[in-house]
């Protein structure tokens, strides 16, 4: 396990929302574009790499208990989205990377690496 | 003005979408339209109305009535249809569409053909825009310019596992301003009641049709007056006597 804010600060990844929150610890990591995956398959402390901006991947977030949301691809969140994550206390993170090499390197970082 | 019953999909792809069948010309499908006794189709290719056209002229005026449609691909990858009285405004809508589509260039091979016909079948030409990808347009967006052209937005085939509103993101946003939810043929009226946020919108059936043998197979019945977008929108909303029934074939 490792703390968001470390991580944040290790893969230089920008804050867009919910600063005061990146304390949450970060147990794994889940990949996906498909908002119902999200809910269907992720787990609680997962961080979780999109390129989707809408504002329904807050409420997606907060439903799962996910730690933080990072948008990937150099992508900006919609202004909607930001809003919400501010209010919603969901750590919202952005970054250049693809999600394959940003997964890369978590993983690198022992998040979600198993022995 | 009395109110009658019409039978209606709407939401046919034709020869012009990349997945669409090459049988899927304007004769053909205006042939089997009149078969199944079907009073309106939308014409609704993938982020163009090039067929609309071709369609309409070959329906003239026997029918059935053609509604202008589109059946748009958002940011998200949730495919919205569009549906207009008029011609004239689902290509101002393409024109938009096309300055906001993903670049590259369709392959015939990969990809299926993008023919535009005329209403006697010929083929009048290729279109070479990458109609399968997405635009850069957001789902807000989409249904903001449909409503500013006085258009039904519908979300098409929500009970999909792909390219629904509901695969894509999960649930319906707030306060998005859909006419109606669309259900797929194979989809179940009752599970999709009960998606997330879907308890407060009208229901319709279209069979999404890709090849001849595809449509007739569900239908939706508006009691309306005429089949114009304003009184389907009066249908949508139960109000003064018009509504709309879904239905679909018994084996």
């Amino acid at each position: 396990m490792m703390k968001l804010a470390d991580i944040v600060e290790k893969l230089k990844l920008s804050v867009e929302a919910a600063a005061g929150k990146l304390d949450a610890e970060v147990e794994n990591g889940y990949v996906s574009d498909m908002l119902s995956d999200v809910i269907a398959n992720s787990r609680k402390g997962d961080l979780w790499l999109t390129l989707q901006v809408h504002e329904n991947t807050v409420a997606v977030a907060t439903l799962k208990e996910l730690a933080g949301i990072v948008i990937i691809g150099g992508k900006q969140p919609a202004d909607q989205t930001r809003e919400k994550a501010e209010k919603e206390g969901v750590p919202l993170l952005a970054s250049d990377l693809s999600a394959y090499e940003l997964a890369g390197r978590l993983y690198n970082l022992g998040v979600g690496r198993k022995g | 003005m009395s109110l009658c019953v019409f039978k209606a999909d709407l939401h046919l792809h034709t020869c012009l979408s990349p997945c669409g069948e090459l049988e899927m010309t304007p004769m053909k499908i205006v042939e089997r339209c009149r078969r199944e006794k079907l009073d309106t189709v939308a014409v609704s290719d993938h982020n163009s109305a090039k067929n609309v056209a071709g369609v309409s002229a070959a329906a003239g005026d026997e029918g059935p009535r053609i509604l202008a449609g589109m059946e748009v691909s958002t940011a998200e990858e949730v495919h919205i249809l569009a549906l207009f009285d008029r011609a004239a405004e689902v290509l101002t809508l393409q024109d938009t569409v096309y300055n906001h589509l993903l670049p590259g260039r369709n392959d015939d091979e990969l990809f299926g053909m993008q023919v535009v016909a005329n209403e006697n079948d010929e083929v009048e030409y290729f279109e070479y825009r990458l109609l399968i990808g997405g635009t850069t347009l957001t789902v807000e967006e989409v249904v903001g310019h449909i409503h500013a052209l006085n258009g039904l937005a519908v979300a098409s085939h929500v009970d999909r596992g792909s390219y629904s509103l509901i695969s894509q993101l999960g649930f319906i946003p707030e306060g998005l301003a859909l006419d109606a939810l669309e259900v797929s043929p194979r989809g179940d009226l009752e599970e999709v009641k009960k998606l997330p946020g879907a308890a407060d919108f009208p229901l319709i059936r279209s069979s999404d049709a890709h090849r001849l043998d595809d449509i007739g197979r569900v239908w939706t019945e508006w009691t309306v007056a005429e089949m114009t977008t304003a009184e389907m929108r009066l249908a949508l909303k139960n109000q003064e006597g018009r509504k709309v029934v879904s239905r679909m074939k018994t084996a």
